[in-house]
């Protein structure tokens, strides 16, 4: 085992030099903790790893705060851009509001290839392949049969674009660790401490993401960054677990505080949303006081932040940890719920095990302005979508939407794929039905628990939603968190994407025993009919010779003869 | 009577009827159940797997005699030919000779003008111009004893390609013990064929060095990881980049014969050994004793993440940079004394070198401390692990031998040359073995399928094992690994085929519980018959004994 390593003459004047400077990374940490309408507390982090290096040209191979995994995977595969996201939980955006960043229950998968990668299903399987042994999901399970190329919902954010290849899928999520290896810092420091699973997953809604895109490097724009962004969501109910208090901390919430920053992050913010929700001021108080105020319009609303930087030394001068604190001057009983402007709900009707009918409803509750949304439905093959049913009405009239996009389903090769581009009139709400009829698997093809039913993926729904209040533009690398993730257009609207519900669709089950009951049932029919025949072709028949009787005739003839009759 | 005799035609009738049921069942049945129910398996070359454990090797080196230094017992006049076989021990399922070929002749006038330079550096370069060796061949010139060439107390010395300068001795048998050495160091031994076989060689007959050597394969990859634990206190930076174009990538090039390579780096924070070092009062530093690096490796392992570009054996070099309050950390060996280089390495996984940073003498400096790596020194420790890894490490060297340093390619072609023999060898073998348990597993388990296209993998693999067998047999080291490398590719590819499996689970209790719903039913009525005629038959033949 041990052995010294023995010197080694090495050809002299070969000084490695003052070397060109390497491209080093940039790391921005940010956390952000919005209290939510009804008195939950939704707490999203992000961690931005910028790195000004071309991953494409297979030329670098030396990692520093990038990940090794995945700028190979880049690397290999011809990958343009990447999302991936993991969500246990439904961001119910009734009462919630609008995500920061939507993301369907379950799996989902996205990705741009190079224009070079010729065989991009074999690529794609090869990669989802090795996303599942990075992130010990079982993405391996996503294949042709619900994959859909989309024509106009999913576009690049970065600056490439190529072949989209987005999917949907069911999986179950506890994949936290792998997705902490990937920090620089791993949890070891900074804003991941409070990374802990036990938290996170007591919890409403959990939702881990990772994206990898080319950025610009600079405003020219003539060479590119990879920039990988790993987020997560995560909403805590501490309205019921406070006792009814809406009051949380930090260490409510995560049993953790913050002592530092991670060393090699250039920014590390906590940022408070305690913008007045109805227009009262005064109404919370944050705890320690912030080092900074910050003022955005996100999502078409004025939002206030109290922001706390980590890497300001001001902060750690009083106490050795933060621990933010936010507290209800009084309890807040008229608590309207403002609706978002956009959303949706998507359920499915019917009875019995034969047909059915999907419905989905989209509010738009913006009291003067339509504006159009373009909704993405992906539906496995073994329901039988009439396309002929497709009604849309609104208002009690029928709204034909201005573009349809849809691909029938092929029986296990593909799903089917409708995109509808329909226009939402101002307060209004739109119901859109269409009828299925539920196939006959083949019985090696249910799932091991069919009687649970099987899920069909959200809807998706992106839409450029006005704004209430004019925007500005903002400068993107500045902005906190997600502004610069989604495209933002002009000052008057923003760009939102939502993910409806799951559904979870019964099929006619069959009874599993049956190929064995058929089995022996053909089989005992053939054995008797050749039983029967056997025995016809090999019995010997011969003459019966009337003999001296048995026991019967003896007996009948002593019956016989007590009578008084003769004997037969 | 009438009524007997009918009796008697319809009982052999019946009888008829039940034997031609049973004879149908036999005759049609059977086969046709055979055939339908049959696994399908292509023919396979059984006798030619079990032929490959035969394994010739042969060398040719050819000796020059300079005027004047031709022994004067020299059994035949100048030049004659000589072959040496012999068998290598190595275990009793495979069957190793070697044959070396020797060619003694006198030297050519423009090696004598080559062999007239000043010192044995530059005759080695002359040499080499004049040579068009091929691998694995060798080639010995003699001086006279009295030659300067030779530095003063060395008999030997070993040039950077494939020659050799050797001082005449008294005699012949001084010459044959030199050149004897000589085909030690320069050539393949019975040792390192063994420990190229060393999957079949029984354990205990081999050295620690033997597990060392990393197993055959047609790539590697080189992970260069800095670990930085702390990095709150030390900002290491390292120019890992313009190390490995200038140090590790001429190596690369060289070894690019043997394997494909690719070479990355990464850095890892907060990556701790899972060993807290012992404080050592009288040093003030910290201390890893060596029986606790076995579980140093363990946890840092998990953070070094695998490659998701390719399925290759990965090498692994930690530079490992301690916490600053771990710091000075030295490495002790297993007599308590501190290991010079500070480094240790795992046999087939790779090496992890400690850095210390030196501590600043003002303790007000301000953290983090830029530390930038010295990566000469770094890169030393490294390539030498990395030749231990591979097997090229020197052997213990008589001390009349002088060896050439083989300059920034870090690798003589001699050296190179003996790499190929272990790895040519090593692949017929784990290409004998591979295909040898197909056979066994083909023979234990009757549900495995074999497909054409799998059988047609096992033929070509085979024929290019046979092919490299045939190569080495003759000398041609260069054609003979490359046979070898595409038998290894075609006979795992053919092993780890998935349609081997896809009958393999198919137990029998299920096979039974099919069968027996129809087979009972129709094979106990004949079965009754049968045993019905032969009790008939029986007695038949007792009752005419009777009569009689």
């Amino acid at each position: 085992m041990l052995a010294a390593g023995l010197a080694l003459l090495l050809a002299a004047g070969l000084g490695t030099g003052p070397g060109r400077a390497a491209p080093r990374g940039v790391l921005r940490e940010e956390l952000l903790l919005r209290p939510l309408p009804v008195g939950d507390v939704a707490a999203v982090f992000q961690f931005r790893t910028r790195w000004d290096a071309d991953l494409q040209q297979g030329a670098v191979s030396h990692y520093r705060l990038f990940p090794k995994a995945l700028g190979q995977l880049v690397a290999a595969h011809g990958v343009r851009e990447l999302h991936l996201a993991l969500t246990q939980g439904f961001w119910s955006t009734q009462s919630w509001g609008q995500p920061p960043l939507g993301a369907p229950t379950g799996a989902e998968l996205w990705v741009w290839f190079q224009d070079t990668v010729p065989d991009v299903d074999k690529a794609w399987k090869e990669l989802s392949n090795i996303l599942s042994g990075i992130f010990c999901a079982s993405l391996n399970f996503i294949d042709s049969t619900n994959t859909v190329t989309p024509t106009a919902s999913f576009k690049p954010l970065g600056v490439a674009n190529g072949e989209p290849d987005p999917c949907m899928e069911v999986v179950c999520t506890e994949n936290l660790t792998p997705w902490k290896k990937l920090l620089p810092c791993g949890s070891k420091a900074g804003l991941a401490v409070l990374l802990k699973a036990e938290r996170l997953f007591h919890s409403s809604y959990h939702s881990q993401a990772v994206h990898i895109r080319p950025i610009c490097r600079d405003a020219s724009c003539l060479a590119v960054s990879w920039e990988l962004r790993q987020t997560l969501t995560v909403v805590f109910d501490s309205f019921t677990s406070g006792q009814g208090k809406k009051d949380w901390s930090l260490f409510k919430m995560f049993s953790r505080t913050l002592t530092d920053a991670c060393p090699l992050a250039s920014e590390s913010k906590v940022y408070v949303d305690i913008s007045p929700k109805n227009k009262e001021k005064e109404l919370l108080e944050v705890t320690p006081t912030p080092t900074s105020v910050h003022e955005a319009i996100v999502q078409g609303d004025k939002t206030t932040y109290a922001v706390y930087d980590l890497l300001s030394p001001v902060l750690f001068n009083t106490s050795r940890s933060l621990n933010v604190q936010l507290k209800w001057k009084r309890p807040e009983d008229s608590s309207e719920l403002s609706t978002p402007i956009l959303h949706a709900q998507r359920y499915v009707s019917g009875y019995g095990l034969q047909t059915g009918e999907i419905i989905t409803l989209i509010y738009n509750t913006h009291p003067y302005r339509a504006f159009p949304v373009i909704l993405l439905e992906t539906v496995p093959w073994y329901l039988r979508l009439y396309v002929h049913t497709l009604t849309i009405i609104t208002k009690g009239k029928e709204n034909k939407p201005s573009y349809i996009h849809y691909q029938p389903a092929q029986d296990r090769k593909r799903p089917h794929l409708l995109e509808m581009l329909i226009q939402l009139p101002a307060n209004s709400a739109t119901k859109i039905t269409i009828q299925f009829e539920r196939a006959l698997l083949k019985w090696t093809e249910y799932t091991p628990d069919p009687n649970h039913g099987f899920y069909v993926s959200s809807s998706v729904l992106s839409a450029l939603v006005p704004s209430v209040i004019a925007m500005k533009d903002v400068d993107v690398e500045e902005s906190p968190l997600f502004m610069s993730l989604l495209p933002s257009s002009d000052g008057s609207s923003y760009f939102l994407r939502l993910y409806t519900e799951t559904l979870l669709v019964n099929l006619p089950t069959p009874d599993f025993s049956m190929p064995y009951n058929v089995i022996c049932l053909t089989c005992t029919v053939v054995a008797v009919c050749y039983g029967s025949f056997y025995n016809l072709l090999t019995r010997t028949f011969h003459v019966e010779e009337p003999n001296r009787g048995g026991l019967a005739k003896q007996l009948a003839n002593i019956i016989r003869r007590l009578r008084g009759v003769p004997p037969i | 009577m009438a009524a007997a005799a009918a009796d008697e035609i319809e009982r052999s009738r019946g009888r008829r009827a039940a034997l031609s049921f049973a004879a149908i069942a036999v005759l049609l049945g059977l086969p046709l159940w055979w055939k339908t129910t049959e696994t399908y398996r292509a023919a396979l070359p059984y006798g030619r797997i079990a032929a490959l454990s035969w394994l010739p090797v042969a060398v040719s080196v050819s000796v020059a005699f300079l005027p004047g230094s031709v022994p004067a017992d020299l059994p035949r006049r100048l030049p004659y030919g000589d072959v040496r076989q012999e068998r290598v021990p190595v275990g009793s399922r495979s069957d190793v000779t070697s044959r070396t070929e020797m060619a003694y002749r006198g030297t050519t006038a423009r090696e004598e003008a080559a062999l007239s330079a000043d010192t044995a550096r530059e005759a080695d370069a002359a040499l080499h111009a004049l040579q068009d060796s091929p691998s694995g061949s060798l080639t010995v010139y003699v001086v006279p004893e009295a030659s300067s060439l030779l530095p003063q107390g060395i008999n030997v010395y070993v040039g950077k390609h494939r020659s050799a300068l050797v001082r005449a001795g008294p005699g012949l048998a001084t010459l044959h013990t030199r050149l004897q050495q000589l085909m030690q160091v320069m050539s393949f031994s019975a040792s390192s064929i063994a420990a190229a076989l060393s999957d079949r060689v029984p354990d205990g007959q081999l050295g620690p060095d033997a597990w060392r050597h990393l197993k055959s394969s047609l790539g590697y990859e080189i992970t260069f990881s800095l670990l930085n634990p702390d990095p709150k206190s030390h900002d290491v930076d390292w120019d890992i980049e313009g190390a490995v174009n200038h140090y590790v990538q001429p190596v690369l090039d060289k070894l690019n014969l043997v394997a494909n390579f690719s070479v990355d780096s990464q850095i890892l924070y907060y990556a701790v050994l899972g060993v807290t070092p012992r404080f050592d009062k009288e040093s003030s530093s910290f201390i890893l004793s060596a029986h606790s690096l076995p579980h140093v490796i363990n946890p840092v392992e998990a953070r070094l993440g695998s490659s998701a570009a390719s399925l290759y054996p990965v090498l692994n070099f930690l530079l490992y940079v301690p916490e600053r309050s771990h710091s000075p950390l030295y490495i002790q060996d297993k007599d308590g004394a501190p290991v010079l280089t500070n480094a240790f390495h795992s046999p087939r996984w790779g090496g992890i070198m400690i850095y210390n940073v030196e501590v600043p003498a003002s303790p007000q400096t301000s953290l983090p401390l830029h530390v930038d790596v010295d990566m000469v020194r770094v890169m030393e420790v490294f390539l030498a692990q990395l030749r231990l890894l591979f097997g090229i490490s020197r052997e213990e060297l008589p001390p009349e031998f002088l060896l050439e340093s083989p300059g920034n390619e870090g690798l003589a072609d001699w050296e190179l040359d003996r790499l190929l023999w272990a790895h040519t060898l090593e692949n017929i073998a784990t290409v004998s073995t591979t295909l040898t348990s197909l056979a066994q597993l083909l023979d234990q388990i009757s549900n495995i399928v074999i497909k054409d296209d799998v059988a047609s993998e096992v033929y070509r693999a085979v024929a290019a094992v046979q092919d490299a067998v045939a190569e080495l047999a003759e000398g041609r080291l260069r054609s003979a690994f490359q046979a070898s490398k595409e038998a290894v590719t075609s006979s795992e590819r053919a092993f780890f085929d998935p349609s081997l499996l896809h009958l393999l689970y198919f137990p029998d209790d299920q096979k039974f519980a099919i069968y027996i719903p129809l087979f009972l039913p129709m094979a106990v009525p004949i079965l009754l018959s049968l045993a019905k005629m032969l009790r008939e038959s029986r007695q038949s033949k007792k009752e005419p004994t009777k009569m009689d």
